[in-house]
């Protein structure tokens, strides 16, 4: 096996270097970096096809893999959720659309969207493919377990999709899987379709610790020479907050999901009260099921933020590129990532103000979070002040960009309604809740990942989208998810619940009838829109514009490698050198609009840079 | 570790240091190795599994409306004709610290290079978890025996053998992931593969003694969650 690792000398460490740019001159001094604390990484280099692109270990093959089975898992949830609407914008059209079936698509549908889709694709696709090479790694600090991680992924979608297929189906009980409900019979899925879907949440949660310790590490301790904390980009900031997120609220999901595994298969009790079925007392008795709520949402509301800020930190560093201007109140930023994070870890129990908690426990986490607003408020003021005055280029990912912060405003000032008590008792349960939450944590972060696409595409592939199926790929997205959501809205101002399979007869019908014809007539629309951009993928993968070196003009790392795209190991024989920050676009007196992190001081002594 | 030195960086101690490290570039733990580092935070995630367990188990204990049954009866051994409360548990508690011990001086003779003491006291460890592994088999057999199952409970609360059987389980899961371990660390280091930096059969990095130190730390983990469960299980 010997063969599979290059020890010859070019690639070394560099820590013999001293002073990067020379003996003499001015200059030297200020260019100093310290040299390397550790020897280079040693990397395997796979030589066959299956240690190359299948099991393989190197971080960007599989950040691409993980984005590809997100990607087809969310197709799957997009496939749900046109069904979903087909029922409730023409019931009965679709003779196969049972109430079972419905509740079984919704479940799925949530799951899919917030587990496998959204956070796979952030931390697992982007979070693989560029922390290392936005810090100057030459790949995660631990390829192999990186490598297991994302087949325990594939495992982990495997077995979701697997319960399609066993008899009962999918369990129906909700994403939330509330007990005693979700176990019980009558729900739809309750024997098996629950057993597979706590199996696959388990295996997601080992699959992604994996990665999780992976993603930690790399930024704390393999960063290049020169590359400290406060110079990374705000994606890598994002996407380690959120991994630390994930590493805390992941446990409660699993502990969650085993005792309800055991629930199920065993007959224990932990969520299980005393239960009356057809005058029957059923074997259970004495749990508790609040304890779920509480595991649950433990886990849930640290979610949202694991998935909001990846997109947070992503969309800081698309605006700054394509605004030319640095990022305002970098450090400002960071910190608001990190007290996001950290308050994210005290306002779960605002999912739960109609479950029949103390009264005072609701005040207590309705205070808290009105307080994260203002760290999020921060961050959307500093996105708009990078705007202003910025020499904006208004191609598609400035497009996504803008329509990121608008979405994410509007999900966010409903989500203020939401977190009062008072407030949220009538409004709990109805289509303004799903609004709120498909707007702030649905469009949003979809915007911030179809941004990224188009931005990271000519990094990845080395080829530019097309801009014009881009910007129809744009429009239609963002019109058509504001006619879907923002009419929901108003069928939850009047009252319409949330998963009701069927109105009936019901007063709502007259004033709502009409807007679910058209809310579905829009999702179904949208959904098809987003094969423009598979579409625009396949067709520009070989015919597409080439991009070359830095398409961009952008200043961090990823685009400075010797190959675009990178090739394993990343830097070829020598890891760049770190002089600043990743912000320094439209530096005055500077010969372009952008200085490069790995630019040495003496180079741009001339012009108005700022220390970093 | 005070002759612990950086080309070109002044380490400094106490909060200053760790503030300065915090801001230097490269890495934040000066000197730690990656696999250390990475071990220490997943044991942090860990005790949050383990602490939502033991939360769980607080508020089932704190609901249920059938009496919990009494631990030190439950748990207690009939030795020579007399009863005495929690001796098996003692007898495992003790076994396990123990290893404990054992570990932390393979460590010592690990970073010595002295293979032979480092790899019988890793064996000591490992035999020290198997002989917990084997008493905690015996102390569920007895329970069974006895009636207790993870759905009821002939002492009261049917709670009380969910818990026990979960917790002790997992905990459980955990020392015999450690002795599977141990045992393949201590063929390692009788092969010599920590000398000789031979690659590992499935990462492909080379071996080094500070991997015994990793395994170290999960095991002490795993020692110090078993007298938090001891203290709310039994004890309690």
């Amino acid at each position: 096996m010997s063969e599979d690792f290059n020890d010859n000398k070019t690639i070394q460490a560099q820590s013999s270097e001293a002073i990067s740019g020379g003996g003499s001159g001015i200059g030297a001094d200020a260019d100093y970096v310290r040299p390397a604390e550790v020897a280079d990484q040693d990397l395997y280099h796979g030589h066959s096809f299956i240690t190359k692109w299948i099991f393989c270990q190197d971080a960007k093959v599989i950040g691409v893999q993980y984005f590809l089975l997100a990607t087809f898992t969310g197709i799957i949830g997009l496939i749900l959720s046109w069904l979903m609407r087909l029922q409730l914008g023409f019931p009965g059209l679709a003779p196969f659309m049972t109430a079972e079936h419905y509740y079984q698509f919704v479940t799925m549908h949530g799951m899919i969207m917030v587990v496998y889709f959204l956070t796979a694709l952030f931390l697992g696709g982007f979070g693989n493919y560029l922390i290392p090479l936005m810090v100057g790694a030459r790949d995660m600090v631990f390829p192999y377990l990186n490598m297991v991680s994302f087949w325990s992924f594939f495992v982990a979608v495997g077995v979701l999709l697997a319960s399609f297929f066993v008899p009962g189906g999918p369990t129906g009980s909700g994403w939330t899987l509330y007990p005693p409900q979700a176990i019980l019979e009558g729900t739809p899925g309750s024997g098996w379709g629950i057993m597979l879907m706590c199996i696959s949440l388990i295996l997601f949660v080992a699959g992604f610790t994996m990665g999780g310790l992976n993603y930690l590490i790399t930024v704390l301790q393999a960063r290049t020479r020169g590359m400290t904390l406060m110079r990374m980009p705000l994606t890598v900031w994002g996407i380690f907050t959120a991994t630390v997120l994930a590493m805390l609220a992941f446990p409660a999901l699993l502990v969650g999901a085993l005792m309800m595994s055991l629930d199920n298969v065993l007959g224990t009790s932990f969520f299980m009260p005393t239960i009356l079925k057809a005058g029957e007392v059923l074997e259970y008795g004495g749990g508790s099921p609040i304890l779920f709520q509480h595991l649950f949402w433990f886990f849930g509301h640290p979610e949202v933020y694991i998935v909001a800020l990846p997109a947070f930190g992503i969309i800081s560093d698309l605006i700054s590129v394509h605004a030319r201007k640095n990022i305002f109140g970098y450090r400002m930023m960071v910190w608001a990532i990190v007290g996001i994070g950290a308050l994210s870890f005290f306002v779960w129990a605002h999912h739960m103000y109609v479950s029949g908690m103390n009264p005072w426990f609701g005040f207590f986490f309705a205070t808290t979070t009105l307080i994260i607003a203002v760290p999020t408020a921060m961050k959307v003021y500093n996105w708009i002040l990078t705007l202003w005055r910025g020499n904006i280029r208004l191609n598609t990912v400035m497009l996504w960009c803008l329509g990121f912060i608008v979405t994410f405003v509007n999900g966010g000032i409903t989500g203020i309604f939401l977190g009062n008590v008072s407030v949220d008792v009538p409004l709990s349960d109805t289509y303004f809740v799903i609004a709120h939450f498909h707007m702030v944590m649905g469009i949003a972060p979809l915007m911030v990942i179809m941004g990224a696409v188009y931005h990271w595409f000519p990094l990845v592939a080395g080829r530019f989208l097309d801009e014009k199926l881009g910007k129809w790929h744009f429009w239609l997205t963002f019109l058509g998810a504001y006619s879907i959501y923002f009419p929901m809205h108003y069928l939850g101002f009047i009252g319409v619940p949330r998963r009701y399979f069927e109105m009936y007869d019901s007063p709502y019908v007259t004033s709502a009838v009409g807007m679910n014809e058209f809310i579905s007539i829009a999702a179904f629309i949208v959904g098809a829109a987003q094969f423009i951009l598979i579409y625009n993928i396949i067709k520009t993968l070989k015919t597409g514009k080439p991009a070359g070196h830095n398409p961009w003009q952008a200043c961090s790392l990823e685009w400075l490698t010797p190959t675009v795209p990178p090739e394993h190991g990343n830097w070829g024989d020598r890891l760049p050198t770190v002089h600043r920050w990743a912000y320094d676009y439209s530096v005055p007196g500077a010969k372009e609009d952008f200085i490069t992190q790995t630019t040495p001081p003496s180079e741009v002594a001339h012009t108005k840079v700022e220390k970093t | 570790m005070s002759d612990f030195k950086i080309e070109g960086y002044e380490l400094k101690p106490g909060f200053k240091g760790m503030a300065k490290d915090t801001g230097s570039d490269q890495t934040m733990f000066k000197g730690v190795h990656w696999g250390k580092a990475m071990m220490w935070i997943f044991l942090l995630s860990d005790t949050f599994i383990f602490s939502c367990f033991l939360i769980s188990y607080m508020k089932g204990r704190g609901s249920t409306i059938i009496d919990w049954p009494n631990p030190s009866e439950v748990f207690g051994l009939h030795v020579f004709g007399v009863d005495v409360p929690l001796l098996l548990i003692a007898i495992m508690t003790f076994v396990l610290i123990t290893s404990s011990g054992t570990m932390a001086l393979a460590v010592k003779y690990g970073y010595e290079k002295n293979k032979k003491m480092c790899g019988w006291l890793i064996l000591a460890t490992a035999i020290g978890g198997l002989t917990f592994v084997g008493m905690q088999a015996f102390e569920w057999g007895k329970l069974i025996h006895e009636g207790v199952r993870p759905w009821e409970n002939p002492f009261g609360a049917p709670q009380f053998g969910s818990f026990f059987f979960m917790i002790t389980g997992f905990h459980g899961t955990h020392v015999s992931i450690g002795v599977i371990f141990l045992f393949i660390y201590a063929y390692k280091t009788f092969a010599g593969h920590y000398d000789e930096g031979k690659r590992g059969w499935f990462t492909t990095m080379k071996g080094d003694y500070v991997e015994i130190e990793i395994l170290g730390l999960y095991w002490h983990f795993v020692d110090l969650v078993w007298v938090f469960i001891f203290a709310f299980f039994y004890l309690w």
